[in-house]
């Protein structure tokens, strides 16, 4: 190995590559042997059934709507939080961090109370014909509560960071306000905005606590994977709830994936020679 | 165009940055604005450009009042300090922005034509595909320039325009942009705390302090009518030495120096270190050697004078000169000012 002048190298690699094995590699190598241990043929059936297929639908519909509205809420809120100084600024800040920091569990309460048809929100919404507790609008919503953080603080960075002489460039050639979001701005947030976008969306997928209080959990149309696993987990079906795991295991994967590519391609001016 | 500033007043929070500077620049001409840092000279700069707003005052651009116009509309071409290229964009493309993003509709072609035009300008022809992460610092800064000159700016406003580079590929630039400038012939202004820089590129040199300009003139009039001590020392390392003017004659520490329609009583003497020699008998200010500094052109006498004033004395290689050496210090010429 390469003479390091850094100290520590060795142990600390030690450290966290055994950390990293025990913890997060450990239990996925787990989960793939436990869903290899069914047969192909058993295997297909389980991931394949008609009620793990509607919970797929649901819960990669719901989080890509909330992924797509948080990704255009998220950059609002970056943008205020960053540019303009208002009181009460470092309040909202503040409060941007709360879906992480609180139990997803009282966030689902307090948004099915809030949602449910004699809630605040449900019943002035019920008058008007939409019902969002226990459907998938409930769904969408608690999704887009878990997952709103990942954006904004994966764009604010960024938009702090921007050089304001590349904006004043920008308007002393002419360009309108909307023409040096589009051209200047828009394109130098792309690779936070990506990173943001796929952390909101794995969050998403794998969401629970939030939403089984608010989705109502009727098998064919509002019960997520998430939780049909557990149901599986309950009902001592190991195998199984191990077989659809992995389906969600692989959607995330892939998910990764298709972001770093995306980034790395919005990143290439980056690069030299 | 022709640009006049008309009692120019920028105050930021509590902090006047420019007091009531009113500047006239002929059309056609290269200034240098030439100030120490938080001498407004940036201000003044980018009021110009409509990237601030002056509180008082006016900015005519010929004959119209372009005070309250905003930057987009002005016409101006602004080169920044540390270029603000767009990072993500081509060589080509930065140059292209402004002509992309203009009202005036143009076909792709003709842009592309121009923005050719514009690489054989700046020599870069060939790396119009590069992004600005590929190329160095002198380069970007051509680019910076280009992009600028492609809107067909009515007057070009530089910040700082080679403060980031190292001194071989400052000194090249700066002769290059004297040529385009001769070729183009556009009203040019530029920022600089570099006297070097502003005496050789500017037909006429504008020096600030204070947010208020102390003296303007072409390099030739600032260099040899410094009109008050702040000047003579901005422009060049001096010696100072007081003195006491009677009748005419400045004298200090047994040294007399005419004293050029300085009026009686105590003054200040300056005197470049070119301006002064040594020799063994004086008469001069007696002085002891204390270092000899080799240089290429010259031997740097560092001395101290009896009075126990520091002197700094440039001599021919060939003298003979070392430390611990006594002698006198002879004054060649220097500017008295009375305190």
């Amino acid at each position: 190995m390469r003479r390091n002048i850094l100290p520590g190298l060795r142990l600390s690699l030690g450290i966290t590559l055994f950390y990293v094995g025990l913890i997060v590699v450990l239990p996925l190598a787990a989960l793939v042997v436990k869903a290899a241990s069914l047969g192909p043929a058993e295997y297909w059936l389980i991931v394949s059934s008609s009620r793990a297929l509607a919970s797929y639908r649901v819960t990669a519909l719901s989080a890509l709507v909330a992924t797509v509205f948080n990704l255009f809420f998220g950059l609002a809120l970056a943008w205020v939080l960053t540019r303009y100084r208002f009181p009460g600024r470092r309040i909202v800040d503040a409060m941007v961090d709360l879906p992480f920091a609180l139990p997803t569990a009282v966030a689902g309460i307090s948004l099915t109370a809030l949602f449910s048809s004699n809630g605040w929100f449900g019943s002035l919404l019920s008058e008007a014909g939409i019902k969002v507790a226990y459907t998938p609008i409930g769904i969408m919503i608690a999704m887009c509560f878990t997952s709103l953080p990942f954006i904004v603080r994966t764009v604010q960075p960024v938009l702090e960071d921007l050089d304001p002489a590349l904006e004043e460039a920008a308007q002393s050639l002419g360009g309108s306000d909307w023409t040096i979001f589009r051209k200047v701005i828009l394109p130098l947030l792309t690779p936070a905005l990506l990173a943001g976008l796929s952390l909101s969306f794995a969050r998403s997928l794998g969401e629970f606590g939030a939403i089984i209080f608010i989705a109502g959990n009727q098998p064919m149309s509002t019960e997520i994977t998430a939780l049909l696993i557990f149901i599986r987990l309950e009902e001592y079906d190991y195998q199984a709830a191990a077989a659809i795991a992995s389906v969600l295991l692989l959607t995330a994967f892939a998910m990764l994936a298709v972001t770093n590519w995306l980034q790395a391609r919005a990143l290439r001016y980056t690069l030299k020679g | 165009m022709k640009i006049r500033l008309d009692n120019v007043i920028k105050t930021f929070d509590t902090f006047r940055a420019v007091h009531g500077v009113s500047l006239e620049v002929e059309s056609g001409e290269l200034i240098a604005l030439l100030g120490p840092s938080g001498s407004g000279k940036t201000t003044i700069l980018r009021m110009v450009a409509g990237l601030e707003y002056a509180d008082g005052g006016h900015i005519y651009f010929g004959d119209q009042d372009a005070t309250d116009i905003p930057v987009r509309d002005r016409g101006v071409g602004f080169v920044f300090q540390h270029y603000a290229l767009f990072p993500h964009m081509t060589v080509a493309e930065n140059i292209g922005f402004g002509m992309s993003v203009s009202k005036v509709k143009r076909e792709k072609a003709a842009i592309a034509e121009r923005v050719n035009q514009l690489l054989k300008l700046v020599r870069l022809e060939g790396l119009g595909d590069r992004f600005p992460a590929q190329i160095s610092g002198g380069q970007r800064q051509r680019v910076a320039l280009a992009r600028a000159l492609a809107v067909d700016p009515k007057v070009l406003l530089l910040d700082e325009p080679f403060g980031a580079l190292d001194a071989n590929v400052r000194h090249d630039l700066r002769r290059w942009l004297r040529e385009i400038h001769q070729e183009l012939g556009i009203t040019t202004i530029f920022v600089t705390h570099d006297q070097e820089e502003a005496l050789d590129l500017a037909d006429r040199v504008v020096i600030l302090k204070e947010g208020q300009i102390v003296q303007q003139g072409t390099p030739q009039e600032v260099c040899r009518e410094p009109k008050d001590a702040f000047v003579l020392k901005f422009l060049g390392d001096a010696n100072r030495l007081a003195g006491e003017v009677s009748g005419g004659i400045a004298r200090a520490g047994g040294a007399e120096i005419a004293a050029g329609g300085a009026s009686d009583g105590p003054a200040e003497i300056y005197a470049r270190p070119r301006d002064l020699d040594w020799s063994a008998e004086g008469p001069g200010v007696s002085a002891t050697v204390s270092r000899v500094l080799d240089r290429p052109g010259e031997r740097r006498v560092i001395a101290t004078a009896v009075t126990g004033e520091p002197l700094e004395l440039d001599v021919d290689p060939e003298r003979e000169i070392a430390a611990g050496d006594t002698g006198f210090v002879t004054f060649r010429r220097a500017k008295v000012f009375a305190l």
